[in-house]
């Protein structure tokens, strides 16, 4: 793959499907990526060959299946760098695995007066889950503020230390929006030495950029795999395994359970005590080959990819009247590009250049109050991935000149 | 799909130069209504005379349909008894689903450029949601 030439177009099914006649132009990875065909694959391989049910039957095609699951918590122990083993729970993506860590440890650790601290760039799904357990736990958030550069405050993040009891962090690695790379180092090490335990948010980051768990040090990760080429209903939680260890069960059933009795039951092992009933065992054999494809894309050049894509279509871009970005300056590492233009509803440049095939998204992106923070109700949103190209980024620069000829800008 | 067809140069008209755009003072009714998926949103006062829509004004914040369609709304609105109103925002609720017949379209004036909406469904909401406001002033009982 070189730095702006898509490496891979035809490794993506979807890709060659046409919009109204014309090419696609897939610029919403950040919402979910595209597949390749060796995820898809995997997925109907399984179902052919090797479909059973894992962990319980004794019979060759249950341990077969039983291999093929596990088999990728192996391979995201490896890719993910995790210390040890049973810290990888599998769970359906990024909002499920919050909801986990907010219910099962939030619940039982949480007390009046407790502070949660969020930031103010966070997704709905790491925000709406802190904020019901607060509420019934008493306890107070706070956030850190983004400064006008769309970055996070750490002078602000640091004195909330001072004057309250932090329990958990819970901030996002790569802004969804922003495309924000955040100093989650920095950010863990000033928890730790209050003795508060730290979430990092890696749904934008797991896609796009090397992430080494065992470095950053957090007490919980998150990841979904729909947006790293995997199927949807896929992701997992990371989990410090003694802090694992000491949470209660999240949801309850078959699987989960040492031994059950009429009137009680024992707990299995980790990650088991957090997998109740039928996991999406297909989809996690699918999250595996998505592994390998991103294993041989190499992250470091993914990263870079994204970046130069980012940075490219910002340029290109500029030129645009009335156009504003928000977001970092030097390209993305998350490969997104945040704009509005002046006169120009996102909603409707949405419509527009959907007629010409080009996929952004536009609307909140599930961020409202950093919305609010930007000053806008809405932007359009661009994210690039592995397979977008510098003739992507033009098709985009037309579809924007067809906006301004459709919208009759600088017309009226 | 037919941009221009949804785009229509009063559309558009309408939607840079918005018809009773603003506050009215003492307002009898009002009504907030809001689409989380976009971040359209309105809101809209009317002054009552008995049974009729006396005075109309909205502000608020959207894309081109949801102007345009709120401010043909407060054309058409206006002088309108509550009756008359929701004859009117089922007759609009068809056209923007394609489902007003063609001779039906002719006493709508300016909004009948919203048919162009029906082609496009994820848009259908943008036409609609400054007519649901108003219906929720309309209903306002304090």
């Amino acid at each position: 793959m070189n730095s702006l030439s898509g490496c891979c177009k035809k490794d993506f099914p979807t890709l060659k499907v046409k919009v109204y006649g014309k090419r696609l132009v897939y610029l919403d990875s950040a919402a979910t990526s595209l597949k390749p065909e060796s995820v898809i694959e995997s997925i109907v391989d399984f179902y052919s060959n090797h479909n059973a049910n894992i962990h319980r039957g004794v019979y060759l095609l249950s341990q077969e299946a039983t291999e093929l699951y596990e088999k990728t918590r192996t391979k995201l122990k490896k890719f993910f760098n995790t210390p040890k083993e049973g810290e990888i729970i599998y769970t359906s993506g990024t909002t499920a695995a919050v909801n986990l860590v907010a219910s099962s440890w939030g619940r039982t650790s949480l007390g009046e007066g407790d502070v949660i601290v969020l930031s103010g760039m966070e997704h709905h799904s790491n925000m709406v889950p802190w904020q019901i357990v607060a509420r019934e736990k008493g306890a107070k958030l706070i956030y850190i503020p983004v400064t006008d550069s769309g970055e996070l405050d750490l002078e602000e993040y640091k004195l909330i230390f001072k004057n309250h009891s932090v329990k958990i962090v819970a901030v996002n690695h790569i802004s969804n929006v922003l495309g924000t790379l955040n100093p989650v180092e920095e950010i863990v090490r000033q928890a730790h030495r209050y003795g508060a335990l730290v979430l990092i948010d890696g749904a934008q980051s797991a896609p796009h950029i090397p992430v080494d768990i065992s470095r950053i040090d957090p007490d919980f990760y998150t990841v979904s795999g729909h947006k790293m080429l995997g199927p949807t209903g896929t992701g997992f939680l990371y989990g410090r395994k003694e802090i694992l260890k000491s949470m209660p069960p999240y949801q309850s059933g078959g699987d989960m359970i040492e031994e059950v009795s009429l009137k009680n039951a024992t707990w299995n092992e980790l990650p088991y005590k957090f997998e109740a009933g039928t996991q999406n065992i297909a989809g996690f054999v699918g999250l595996g080959a998505a592994v390998d494809y991103l294993i041989s894309a190499g992250m470091d050049r993914v990263r870079k990819h994204g970046e130069e894509l980012s940075m490219k279509a910002r340029e290109m871009l500029s030129s645009v009247k009335g156009i504003k970005f928000y977001g970092p300056e030097k390209g993305s590492p998350g490969g997104v590009l945040s704009f509005n233009i002046e006169g120009a509803h996102p909603h409707d440049i949405g419509t527009i250049l959907d007629s010409e095939g080009i996929a952004v998204r536009t609307g909140h992106h599930c961020a409202q109050p950093l919305m609010k923070r930007l000053g806008v109700a809405a932007t359009v949103r661009a994210s690039f991935y592995i397979y977008n190209d510098e003739q992507d980024i033009e098709s985009l620069y037309s579809g924007i000149h067809k906006v301004a000829e459709v919208l009759k800008l600088g017309v009226k | 799909m037919e941009l221009s067809e949804l785009y229509r140069e009063v559309i558009l008209t309408h939607a840079t130069h918005p018809h009773h755009y603003g506050e009215i003072e003492n307002p009898d009714k009002k009504a907030h209504g809001s689409n989380p998926l976009c971040g359209d949103s309105f809101d809209i006062e009317i002054k009552m005379d008995g049974d009729k829509i006396a005075e109309i004004s909205f502000v608020g914040a959207g894309c081109s349909i949801s102007k345009a369609s709120a401010s043909m709304m407060t054309e058409m609105a206006r002088g309108k008894t509550v009756k008359e109103f929701y004859d009117l925002l089922d007759k609009m609720e068809k056209l923007v689903r394609g489902e007003l017949a063609e001779k039906d379209t002719e006493e709508l004036g300016d909004l009948a450029a919203l048919a162009g909406v029906s082609a496009f469904p994820i848009r259908v909401k943008c036409a609609i949601l400054p007519w649901k406001t108003l219906k929720n002033a309309v209903e306002d009982d304090g």
